[in-house]
């Protein structure tokens, strides 16, 4: 076999598939740096709750904002057709927010653009983001899943206050 | 006189090509919402909601387009590079009248909008249940093609003992063999859990369980998108341009890559769920990175295919070949646009494959953008290229316009040039997908700015579709009769006779493909159905 196959092709074939191989690998590379070495993370597994019952939650029977640290708020938020509790959080600039949420009918998103918070509210899954808010502003809280005739109307916002 | 395989590819493209156009119809729909136009007020009560429209857009675009086409064109080129008639005619006109019979039963509460529920129908949402019954009519009855190809094949195989299986051949086994491993996945969430639920069987479901059956085959069912393309990018542009395959050996290579990496990496949609892991999500992530290496293998093969063919048309220069190509000839224009574009399709697919960084798009209008080069015109204008030629060779009858034609693919190039950029560019912004833009609670200034380029994108887009289907319409009526040349696939510079055997033998790269994706999903899958309680109820909230 392999009579009469032109010497080039092999050559050609080569300075292409080890490049090939190559960009993927530093792509992967750079990727590891920023999830380990930045901390910057994907949603994981915080475990369960009763999706019929999530208003008997330690976190969700009582939605709201709480500051746990200086500087360190906590959201406990739920999710439902169309909107989010609690809809508007407030918190000075320069804090770390923690999202804990989670839906209590259909798939709803929280995403909040520019902030690396974008994860799904899947019912019976609790949800954790975190992102830290520095400059004053307006921003909004966006359900980012199809979740019936009125989703275009689920949003909320948070209010990042100047600090005195 | 036609044969079984070309009555059988004419009626799958028909019912395609009416799908397309109920598809591309309700795009319109969705890109003047997002441009401020009411639109919705004067389609009631057929069009009831920007979410009844979309979802329709979506099926019939995605999941009923592209399968019928798939299933009529794949088997017609698997007989004609093996130069015998399908195994079983019968198995395929009954293949073909259960695939009906499927899209019916699912039409009726789509049209009727009892299943608003977009094509990735996420319970706890419900649809009706002849919806998820007809959807999976079609998916089994794809099973039935496959049966088809590989006895097709194998009775080839018995009369030609120790021949090569032609390349074309060869990547509709792969695109079928590949197929029906990655939608076991559907088959199981519609069987185990949305038809029981929605019949009223058992009461309730779980939203993370269905998600990731769902994903495990909503990525490969990309690469069944995907793979009869570069079927014919491979096996029949070099020859309809004027050239030859570079490499057979690195084509099916790129092929037998697909085959194994298609599935295992579905998680890849779902790195924003909570309740799996972040170290699948990273495997999954890694091996997504892996499948991009066949795709770039295609790409470079592709390339050098066309550039023999600049050359053999007189191109010398580095780069001239490309002009060289025969851009008057409407089925290799078409194609050749959709590969360019899918050049950042496959661009943008690594940025949203790449982990924490999907983050930034996930669920926003970019991937819309992105889903539109891909699948919106990488697939779609491919298979329209095809049907340039495929069209008038089962009907015997010449193209009605080669201008209008010409005409068509360009507009669709730059419709979706305004299109796709404008999309990615506003999911950037912020902009949520799968959201009635044009009546949001939140709209930023932002976004504004850009909206209306989405509309007249989205018009460019329609108005290539129309010219396409008039062009069709009139080839099969009103076109004049002429025998049309026998289907010829590309020769090679470098043959099949230079690639190793093994590369042709299936039971290990099938057992390798069957491995991995037991790594990848088993733990998680087998996880969630032990420990999920099928306890959300359903809701119709549209």
């Amino acid at each position: 076999m392999a009579t009469g196959r032109p010497s080039t092709v092999y050559l050609w074939e080569l300075a292409w598939i080890l490049p090939s191989i190559a960009l993927p690998v530093g792509m992967l590379a750079a990727l590891a740096v920023t999830a380990f070495g930045a901390g910057i993370n994907v949603a994981g597994d915080r475990g369960r709750v009763e999706p019929t019952k999530v208003a008997e939650h330690p976190l969700f029977k009582d939605p709201g904002v709480s500051e746990i640290a200086p500087g360190q708020y906590e959201v406990r938020m739920t999710g439902q057709i169309w909107s989010f509790a609690p809809a508007e959080i407030r918190v000075p600039a320069g804090s770390t927010v923690h999202f804990w949420a989670t839906s209590k009918d259909l798939v709803h998103g929280l995403f909040v653009p520019r902030h690396n918070v974008n994860v799904m509210l899947l019912p019976g899954q609790i949800a954790h983001a975190q992102a830290r808010f520095d400059t004053p502003g307006e921003y909004p809280i966006i359900c980012h899943e199809y979740c019936g005739i009125a989703h275009h109307t689920m949003a909320g916002k948070i209010i990042v206050e100047a600090r005195r | 006189m036609t044969s079984v395989e070309q009555r059988l590819a004419a009626v799958n493209v028909a019912v395609a090509l009416v799908a397309l156009f109920g598809g591309v119809l309700t795009g319109l729909f969705q890109a003047l919402e997002y441009a401020g136009v009411e639109i919705y007020p004067s389609l009631a009560p057929v069009i009831r909601s920007h979410y009844h429209s979309l979802t329709i857009h979506g099926v019939l675009n995605v999941l009923v387009f592209t399968t019928f086409f798939i299933c009529g064109f794949v088997p017609f080129i698997l007989s004609r590079s093996l130069q015998a008639p399908l195994a079983s005619a019968r198995l395929g006109w009954l293949t073909f009248w259960l695939m009906v019979a499927g899209l019916v039963l699912a039409a009726i509460p789509l049209v009727g909008n009892a299943a608003t529920v977009m094509f990735t129908f996420y319970p706890p949402l419900k649809a009706h249940w002849a919806f998820y019954i007809g959807l999976t009519l079609v998916v089994v009855a794809t099973w039935l093609v496959t049966v088809n190809l590989v006895l097709t094949w194998r009775a080839w195989r018995a009369r030609n003992p120790g021949r090569r299986t032609p390349l074309a051949a060869f990547m509709a086994l792969v695109t079928f063999a590949m197929w029906t491993i990655a939608s076991v996945g559907l088959a199981a969430e519609m069987l185990v859990l949305l038809i029981p639920w929605s019949l009223g069987l058992v009461g309730g479901t779980d939203a993370l369980l269905a998600r990731t059956l769902f994903w495990f085959t909503g990525h490969p069912i990309v690469y069944f998108w995907l793979l009869p393309a570069y079927l014919s990018w491979y096996t029949l542009v070099p020859r309809q341009a004027g050239g030859k395959l570079f490499s057979d050996p690195m084509a099916r290579t790129s092929f037998i890559l697909f085959l194994i990496l298609s599935t295992p990496i579905g998680i890849h949609h779902q790195y924003t769920d909570p309740g799996i892991h972040q170290g699948w999500k990273l495997l999954h992530a890694l091996l997504t990175f892996a499948v991009f290496f066949p795709s770039l293998l295609t790409f470079f093969n592709v390339t050098a295919s066309l550039e023999t063919a600049g050359r053999a048309r007189g191109a010398t220069g580095w780069l001239n070949w490309f002009g060289k190509l025969p851009w008057g000839d409407p089925s290799v224009a078409a194609q050749v646009l959709a590969m360019v574009l899918f050049a950042f399709g496959g661009i943008g697919g690594l940025i949203n494959a790449s982990f924490n960084v999907n983050m930034v798009v996930h669920n926003t209008a970019y991937i819309v953008g992105h889903l539109h080069l891909t699948v919106g015109t990488a697939v779609a204008l491919t298979f329209m290229g095809i049907t340039y030629w495929l069209v008038p060779h089962l009907a015997g009858r010449a193209l009605w316009s080669r201008g209008l034609a010409l005409a068509q693919v360009w507009l669709w190039f730059g419709g979706m040039l305004i299109f796709s950029p404008t999309l990615h560019e506003l999911g950037l912004r912020g902009m949520p997908r799968r959201t009635a833009i044009g009546h949001v609670s939140y709209m930023q200034p932002q976004w504004k700015t850009l909206l209306p380029l989405v509309g007249i994108g989205g018009a460019i887009l329609f108005l290539s579709a129309l010219l396409y289907f008039l062009n069709m319409a009139l080839t099969v009526t009103a076109s004049r009769r002429a025998p049309q040349p026998a289907l010829e696939f590309a020769d090679t510079v470098s043959g099949p006779v230079h690639a190793p055997a093994f590369v042709d033998r299936w039971q290990p790269w099938l057992a390798v493909a069957i491995v991995l994706i037991v790594v990848a999903y088993g733990p998680t899958i087998i996880r969630l159905a032990a420990t999920t309680p099928l306890t959300t109820p359903g809701l119709r909230v549209w």
